[in-house]
């Protein structure tokens, strides 16, 4: 953080305008995944059984559907930073990498959207009759 | 790009022995990405079935419990063990410490090993309870 202006020094952010904030996010976004996606996988393996009921009654409580959508948050904005760094290592045409970064964008975003309001459905209605 | 030949490249991928350390850092990407997609899509499918009902659900529940499903979840599993052992790695590594050249090798050898030994793990339970 040798160069630039003191008030560039006091934003550090350096001549690409961005990265710790990125950099940042994807740890934050890690140790959220760390929590999240294990509760996942414990809760999961603790059920008895993965049939449509017992998932569908499982994931109608408040306990759940709130832990899930925030690990669908957690999880798509963590692939969102992880991809967008894979896309930017190794495509180096900018028009393709600005299509690849955009073309991320609408996936994690809408994938996530559609998670979130798959869980939203069961939570609020109870499952799908 | 007008690039002379000519001049030096820094060291690159060709030059360097392999170690455990690299294969542990490539995994980390290989996962992390193999996880972005089809993991993350087999996670959002699973919840948008239940939503939409028992027969999606149904044939949710055919396609991951097929061979191919079996192998796709068995490999998530592998995936998810190995991104999240190289993840703490990253932790560990990110506060400045492990560079020591044995114990990063030791750490590097162990996350391969460990995430086959917790896939194997997870899934015998699965299929013992199964029975």
């Amino acid at each position: 953080m040798g160069t630039g202006t003191r008030l560039g020094r006091v934003r550090g952010l350096g001549s690409a305008r961005a990265g710790t904030h990125h950099w940042l996010n994807q740890r934050v976004t890690a140790v959220g995944n760390l929590i999240l996606v294990i509760w996942l996988v414990v809760s999961a393996l603790r059920l008895p059984g993965l049939d449509h009921e017992m998932v569908v009654n499982w994931l109608a409580q408040p306990l759940v559907a709130v832990p899930m959508i925030l690990m669908l948050i957690n999880v798509f904005y963590h692939l969102r930073l992880g991809l967008q760094v894979v896309i930017e290592d190794y495509v180096h045409d900018d028009a393709l990498k600005f299509g690849a970064i955009l073309l991320l964008n609408f996936y994690a975003i809408g994938a996530a959207a559609l998670g979130i309001f798959a869980v939203a459905r069961i939570a609020f209605t109870g499952g799908a009759a | 790009m007008a690039r002379p030949q000519s001049r030096p490249l820094s060291p690159h991928l060709s030059i360097w022995k392999w170690g455990p350390h690299m294969l542990v850092s490539i995994l980390h990407r290989v996962t992390g990405v193999g996880l972005a997609i089809v993991g993350a899509l087999g996670l959002v499918w699973w919840l948008f079935a239940a939503a939409s009902g028992p027969d999606a659900y149904a044939r949710f529940i055919a396609c991951a419990t097929s061979i191919p499903g079996y192998i796709v979840m068995i490999g998530l599993t592998w995936a998810f063990t190995e991104h999240l052992f190289s993840g703490l790695r990253h932790f560990v590594l990110d506060t400045g410490a492990g560079y020591e050249l044995k114990t990063n090798k030791a750490w590097a050898v162990f996350i391969p090993i460990g995430s086959v030994m917790a896939t194997a793990a997870i899934w015998l339970y699965i299929f013992m309870g199964s029975i």
